[in-house]
């Protein structure tokens, strides 16, 4: 995402392209290759070296535990696909990925149009707009548990202060967290408070990106705001959007830290999750082998949205 | 000047990160404690909530004995503990020595993960040094058993001119005086026993009936033992109970309730007596009241020692003394903690003559009629199910017939 990170100076050039010659010229100085490549890993390896003892390693072992039984404790005992054939099987299994689709349904909406919303008030010129930035960021950056905690006290059936403030205007709360109902709606108000920080991050910067040329051009041909929002600001925002939608989709798959601590799953199973069913499975179950697989089936459905969307971008993302 | 000084620092702290993310948890370090003594880790969850001194006053005394050996004590909460271990056990670094709860250890001695110990087990009652044993080996040692007993707060009956409960008292009389107890209006509550598996296994005993078959091959509690068993249990929310909306399963809830005097009947284990020394009203427990049967839930916690440990001769003379010792023996009663596994009944007398409870003779009392949870290989997937049937049930998401029926079917496809 260059957009993010433009200086706000540049707002009115237009996106230089990535210089494409440059990688050629320098190889010319370099000296022999060997030496260059020695360079280069060296530059790599602090990132390349954790990247592969922490995720690649662990990533290709998983798939061996999926083909086993394993309670952690007790040798693996080799099953085939026995553990992938017990989870397409198991009603869980689908329930999960509904209640994680049901939550990337309210989830992603509501974080868009909240940090969209945060995006277009906070790029005006309002007065102390650096501090509400901040302020805005400021969960983004906050350990999710602390986070989940807070608004787990503050929904709290009984005494929270979101109930508290609903009965002296004669409202009687939801049990929010303790109603199967109303339990994945307070997790998706939770994360979309957390969340919508970085969506306004992401989007301020794109509508900085916007040329304020076309505006002006718009206003000549005496368009209203709305127009303006809708056929200027919209489709140049759309790289922005996208960038948003990728991330915000991935995370939503991947949904866990709150879930774990406002709901640990439940009442009755409404928040089980995708990851807390991988979660409960492995350390709650010792059933390592069936967790192994589920991840690796939820890895697949992430690659194919996120192949659809990269795919379907054409239809409508503007680059400008 | 200042760059020197600033990349010092930068290291000093970078070391002490590294050093720091060593020491944590690590079974190969070689920490020789203070003057090369040998260091002993021993993880543990029954201190947890209120009696991390008695045992740290226990290995203290262990450690005036033994000089050359350094107990390190490491407790988790019971929630967390089961799931730490496991993980730890799997990477390796577990401590030398560990608790384990009975459901646990057939899991556990399976696993080739116990070390087998070598002692004379004379001074242990016979049937909990037995429950400890596998496939002829001794795995482990029985360390401490408990009960549940229904605690009640003698002041509140008092208040509300209801008499107090006796050892012949059934679910009707508790059910009659809970609901003259409850004052809603003053926060005050009349019962609490949550519907949960641990609460179900002894109500669907108490009822008459049973979990599974002879064989152990299905359930047999969809019958109308169980629905009487989940009924009694389930009814309490909202009625005569806190329900989930108001707190209630949230981690000391019950304690902090019992405490504050706004709760007047408590099942709860013997554990508690201890903490519960100290509140500003009285209080007394009985024998929990039956249906047709009496039954009691009886716990009984045992050590292990790692078969990876590098000191096991050291870390079982800590679990020895840990068991049996006088200096338990004395701590555990004093305390009001869970009662040493020891033979030697005439050394358990001084409990009795404690008080509270005035009525400590129910905590034997209660060992004559027990019941043991039901244990399967997907122990906790069960548990966990039985658990969110009758939450269904208690919170009126199903009816109890429901609620027992798909507990059942849910627990039939696990065994």
């Amino acid at each position: 995402m260059s957009t993010s990170t433009a200086p706000r100076t540049q707002r009115q050039l237009p996106p230089s392209p990535p210089p494409k010659r440059r990688h050629r010229s320098t190889l010319r100085y370099g000296g022999n290759r060997l030496r260059r490549a020695g360079i280069v890993a060296l530059f790599l390896a602090p990132s390349l070296i954790p990247l592969t003892l922490f995720t690649l390693v662990p990533m290709v072992s998983s798939l061996w535990v999926a083909l086993h039984d394993w309670n952690l404790i007790t040798p693996m005992e080799f099953v085939g696909l026995a553990n992938f054939r017990e989870l397409l099987t198991d009603g869980d299994t689908w329930a999960a990925f509904g209640h994680t689709l049901g939550y990337i349904a309210g989830y992603l909406p509501l974080v868009y149009l909240l940090g969209l919303a945060a995006a277009l008030a906070l790029n005006t010129a309002l007065r102390g707009r650096n501090v509400f930035r901040a302020a805005y960021f400021l969960p983004v950056v906050t350990s999710w548990v602390v986070v989940a905690l807070l608004w787990r006290w503050l929904l709290s059936p009984a005494n929270g202060l979101v109930n508290h403030v609903l009965g002296l205007v004669g409202i009687d709360g939801p049990g929010w967290w303790t109603d199967p109902a109303w339990a994945m709606p307070s997790v998706i108000l939770a994360s979309a408070w957390k969340d919508l920080g970085f969506v306004m991050i992401i989007l301020l910067a794109g509508l900085q990106a916007i040329p304020g040329e076309l505006y002006d051009a718009a206003r000549v041909d005496g368009t209203s705001a709305w127009q303006r929002f809708r056929h200027v600001t919209l489709p140049l925002l759309s790289p922005s959007t996208f960038f948003v939608v990728v991330i915000s989709l991935i995370n939503g798959f991947q949904v866990f830290d709150q879930v774990y601590v406002m709901t640990g799953g439940g009442p009755a199973g409404a928040t089980e999750v995708v990851v807390q069913q991988i979660y409960d499975l492995t350390f709650r179950y010792g059933r390592a082998g069936d967790a192994s697989a589920l991840s690796w089936l939820l890895f697949a459905v992430v690659l194919v949205v996120t192949i659809v969307q990269v795919r379907g971008q054409r239809r409508w993302v503007t680059y400008a | 000047m200042a760059h020197p000084i600033r990349l010092g620092t930068v290291a000093a702290a970078a070391t002490l990160l590294a050093l720091s993310a060593c020491s944590q948890g690590s079974a190969t370090r070689e920490d020789s404690g203070e003057d090369g003594q040998v260091v002993v880790r021993y993880m543990e969850f029954s201190s947890n909530g209120g009696n991390e001194q008695h045992l740290e006053e226990i290995a203290a005394s262990f450690e005036r004995e033994n000089p050359g050996i350094d107990v390190q004590i490491e407790t988790t909460p019971y929630a967390d503990y089961f799931t730490k271990l496991q993980t730890a056990v799997a990477g390796g670094t577990e401590a030398d020595a560990f608790e384990l709860n009975y459901e646990n250890f057939v899991t556990y001695a399976e696993s080739g993960a116990l070390a087998e110990l070598d002692v004379d087990g004379g001074a242990y009652t016979p049937s909990l040094l037995e429950a400890f044993q596998h496939d002829g080996a001794q795995l482990g040692l029985p360390e401490s058993f408990s009960d549940v007993v229904l605690f009640y707060n003698k002041d509140l009956f008092a208040a509300a001119g209801v008499p107090e409960p006796t050892a012949d008292w059934t679910w009707e009389d508790e059910r009659a005086a809970a609901e003259a107890l409850t004052d809603t209006a003053a926060g005050v509550w009349g019962d609490y026993q949550p519907a949960t598996f641990h609460e179900f296994y002894k109500a669907l005993a108490q009822a008459g009936g049973q979990f599974l078959t002879e064989d152990g091959s299905a359930t047999a509690f969809n019958s109308p033992e169980g629905i009487a068993a989940a009924t009694w249990l389930a009814g309490k929310s909202g009625t005569v109970m806190p329900t989930e909306a108001e707190g209630a399963g949230t981690p000391d809830f019950d304690s902090t309730l019992f405490r504050e005097g706004k709760l007047a009947m408590w099942h709860s284990g013997i554990w508690m007596f201890g903490p519960l020394a100290d509140v500003p009203f009285e209080w007394d427990v009985v024998v929990e009241p039956g249906d047709v049967n009496q039954a009691s839930a009886m716990f009984t916690n045992g050590v292990v020692v790692s078969a990876n440990s590098e000191h096991p001769e050291e870390a079982q003379a800590w679990l020895e003394f840990l068991t049996s010792s006088d200096t338990t023996v004395d701590t555990r009663l004093n305390a009001g903690w869970e009662l040493p596994p020891i033979a030697d009944q005439d050394k358990l007398a001084p409990y009795l003559e404690q008080t509270p409870p005035a009525n400590r003779q129910a905590v034997f009392d209660a060992l004559e009629e027990t019941v043991l949870p039901p244990v399967i290989v997907r122990q906790q997937e069960m548990q966990d199910a039985v658990t969110e049937e009758l939450g269904n049930a208690a919170a009126g998401r199903k009816t109890v017939e429901q609620a027992v029926a798909d507990a059942a079917a849910r627990v039939d496809e696990l065994l």
